[in-house]
């Protein structure tokens, strides 16, 4: 049996929600636990045997990805990455369709379609397995999520032995059930198929709706699983293991811990330990090797450190990533945030995010909704003895002030021409 | 000569401290409210001091049976019954304050100031009146009663409560002397010194007005009681600075006005000051940062925290990186769990505090 996969990486305009940080780096290149997003899409994709190719799709300009491909091929030697580019947005399957003859070529028999913007453990050979004893054309990766978060998702209902699903409804309004999609699927390549009919049932609808605008996006969700499970041609595989989507930037920060939690199952060498003059380190603790940790810090639990990253004297961060070249002087205090790139944050001073559940990113207090991931973007400096909490800073700016709830958003530079 | 000094009540302003000392007995500046009080009376020739108050704490009896021997003076609770305002405790302790026809001081025991005893018995001696009231300066006198006095006199003129318009910036500072022929004035039931009493000796000019040199504070309130603090220590530095720390040995030392009892122990890389007072056995870890701050007697305050504004109560503990501001007051022995912030928590007794506090308020 032979094996392709697709990332569905997007584009420039989307993922703006996951802003300040998109603004320096593409979403699906944000590193957690040391490596970007899709990094972990192609780990996991490694592991499965006979997988001849990894196509990149999105409409990102193609020299942004360029490095990332460079550095994966030398990590992943096994498998041929390439990008494809559409060259406007086509819609989650109109980009897979475009592309179908790029797909098909090497005629492999079964194609994986992966979002990026999910952490998972990806369980791919156990998809594999479970594919191929059912006669459906697609094996959608599900999980359970709490009721109330249930209609962010896309909402499946399936049949309790078969794993059939009967039902597909993208994110709706009422309570439908709490098994979703996980956004990972194993197709037959028979999919195309089923894609060409959909793409001409599309443009028929427009053509006899007048005043429908007309729309070539052609969406995985709505278009393809749907049609799919009223056929009976859709199943689903149940994870137990921890999922989330990194929709909002602050959302890295749980991605990061589900990936530290990962390594600390099988990679557990990836992650630092307690030496005897070491700094003192809690639970999973990811630091670049370029890194340096004052012995007399406290790390940990689930923390990234990035290259070239200095902890200073007395530092304790928790729950956060330290972007490469970011500096934290003596005594500082990170918690629940992220520090962007070539940052600087003064002796003393505290940078603090509120935790929170799983899918939700921000919270409510006194009515109104505030983000709970303190973000630093690129190159913000933060003076000595300050805090900064619940606080989005775009990047560049610098902060001599303490800030509380807050989307700092100007550049200091702005009012000195 | 003699003194009143007008304790009154709980001292609920100054709570979740004034809930384990009564409020006399609560350090300012490493020694008890009171005894700056006291000091400062002996030093003036004063033998007896009345506490007027209004409940009579166990705690304050023991500890102010050594003060009379320590300083070689008789002190006696005048307890009320009933609140009897700021004139009434004086008819209650009548028989003491006019067992002879010396003057006797009055003051509130909130006040911190330079206390100015000696010059202020002369001046009352060499005017001969019924009563002398010490006035300070203060930049807003819209917010309080104001003093006018008599074209080129010390006598005062009239009182004017919260002026609309200037008319004077000197204000009462709670600290009076009087002859003992001011208890005619006076009867045994609730009355107020200011508003029903000083009137009518100001109209027969018998009542002056002593202009206080330096700084004044009431320091009933946790944020007066820090501002108080900053008063009394910039006033140490220029006076015996030689009290305190010293920045040329002790290189934690930050902007000067640090206070240091000699039994705290203080770890390396901190950075202390300015405005902090430590109390006796206090232990201070490695990079802490102090400022504009009171640590009580007993406190431990573990690596890295950070502390500005706020007060520390006796036998508390502040974990690691944990960050105190915006006028916190801790109670006694209050523990505070490592990384936790706290923004204006008022903290009462025996709580451990394992989230964040991050707006004002108490924590029962």
């Amino acid at each position: 049996m032979v094996f392709k996969a697709i990332i569905l990486v997007g584009g420039p305009s989307r993922g703006t929600r996951f802003r300040p940080l998109s603004l320096d780096v593409p979403k699906p290149l944000f590193p957690v636990a040391g490596h970007p997003i899709i990094w972990h899409h192609l780990e996991a994709l490694s592991k499965v045997e006979e997988l001849q190719e990894v196509l990149l799709v999105g409409f990102y300009e193609d020299k942004v990805l360029e490095r990332f491909i460079e550095d994966s091929s030398r990590d992943f030697p096994q498998i041929n990455i390439r990008y494809l580019r559409e060259y406007q947005s086509l819609g989650t399957a109109g980009g897979l369709y475009h592309f179908r003859d790029e797909i098909q070529r090497g005629n492999p028999e079964q194609v994986f379609v992966l979002n990026a913007d999910v952490a998972c453990s990806l369980p791919l050979n156990e998809m594999i397995k479970f594919h191929n004893t059912h006669r459906g054309l697609c094996t959608i990766l599900g999980t359970k999520v709490n009721r109330e978060e249930a209609n962010k998702f896309g909402c499946l209902v399936a049949k309790p032995d078969s794993r059939e699903v009967y039902h597909y409804v993208e994110k709706p309004e009422s309570f439908v059930s709490d098994l979703i999609s996980c956004g990972i699927y194993l197709f037959d390549c028979a999919i195309f198929n089923e894609m060409k009919k959909a793409m001409y049932n599309k443009t028929n609808q427009v053509d006899q709706d007048q005043f429908q605008e007309l729309d070539a996006k052609l969406r995985l969700e709505q278009d393809i699983l749907r049609t799919l499970a009223d056929a009976r041609k859709l199943y689903v595989y149940e994870t137990k293991d921890l999922w989330m989507q990194i929709k909002t930037a602050g959302s890295a920060v749980p991605a990061n811990a589900l990936y530290l939690a990962q390594y600390q199952k099988n990679n557990k060498d990836r992650l630092l330990k307690n030496e005897p003059d070491g700094p003192e380190i809690v639970g999973c603790v990811y630091k670049h090797p370029s890194a340096i940790i004052d012995p007399s810090a406290k790390i940990g639990p689930n923390v990234t450190i990035g290259n070239r990253v200095i902890i200073g004297k007395g530092v304790r961060i928790k729950d956060s990533i330290i972007l490469d070249n970011a500096e934290i002087k003596n005594n500082g205090c990170i918690l629940n945030s992220i520090i962007g790139w070539d940052s600087k944050v003064g002796h003393w001073t505290r940078v603090e995010g509120t935790p929170t559940s799983n899918h939700a990113t921000s919270i409510t207090q006194n009515g109104i909704k505030i983000q709970s991931i303190a973000i630093l973007a690129k190159g913000v400096s933060v003076k000595d003895e300050i805090i900064i909490r619940n606080c989005i800073v775009l990047p560049h700016k610098e902060l001599k002030t303490s800030c509380h709830n807050e989307i700092l958003m100007f550049v200091f530079h702005f009012y000195s021409f | 000569m003699k003194a009143l000094i007008l304790v009154g009540g709980f001292g609920t302003r100054l709570r979740p401290l004034t809930l384990t000392l009564p409020k006399p007995l609560v350090e300012f500046c490493n020694k008890p409210m009171i005894l700056h009080q006291i000091e400062g009376l002996v030093k003036a020739g004063v033998t007896d001091i009345v506490l007027a108050v209004n409940y009579r704490p166990e705690i304050m009896v023991d500890l102010l049976k050594n003060y009379e021997e320590k300083y070689k003076v008789k002190i006696t609770f005048s307890v009320e019954t009933e609140p009897l305002g700021t004139a009434g405790p004086l008819a209650l302790a009548k028989e003491i304050l006019a067992k002879d026809k010396s003057p006797f001081f009055v003051l509130n025991s909130d006040i911190i100031c330079e206390f100015p005893f000696e010059q202020l018995r002369d001046f009352h001696g060499a005017h001969k009146n019924e009563g002398t009231i010490v006035v300070t300066k203060v930049n807003e006198p819209s917010k309080y009663g104001v003093i006018v006095n008599r074209r080129d006199s010390t006598l005062i003129e009239r009182f004017v409560e919260k002026p609309a318009e200037f008319v004077s910036n000197k204000i009462n500072a709670g600290i009076y002397i009087f002859t003992p022929d001011i208890l005619d004035r006076i009867e045994l039931k609730p009355t107020s010194i200011e508003k029903e009493i000083f009137p009518k000796m100001a109209t027969d000019s018998q009542l002056h007005a002593f202009d206080l040199e330096g700084f004044w504070m009431d320091v009933g309130q946790p944020k007066d009681f820090l501002t108080g603090t900053v008063l009394y220590l910039s006033n140490l530095s220029k006076k015996q600075p030689q009290l305190l720390a010293n920045s040329t040995i002790d290189n934690y030392v930050c902007g000067g006005n640090v206070l240091v009892d000699p039994t705290a122990k203080i770890g390396k890389d901190c950075r202390i000051g300015p405005n902090v007072t430590i109390g006796p056995n206090v232990i201070i870890g490695n990079g802490v940062r102090l400022q504009r701050c009171v640590i009580l007697e007993g406190v431990r305050v573990k690596d890295f925290a950070w502390v500005k504004n706020s007060i520390i109560g006796w036998h508390s503990t502040l974990g690691r990186w944990t960050r105190l501001e915006g006028v916190s007051v801790l109670g006694d022995d209050v523990a505070v769990n490592d990384e936790i912030y706290v923004n204006g928590g008022c903290i009462l007794p025996h709580k451990c505090i394992a989230t964040n506090i991050t707006e004002p308020q108490i924590i029962m």
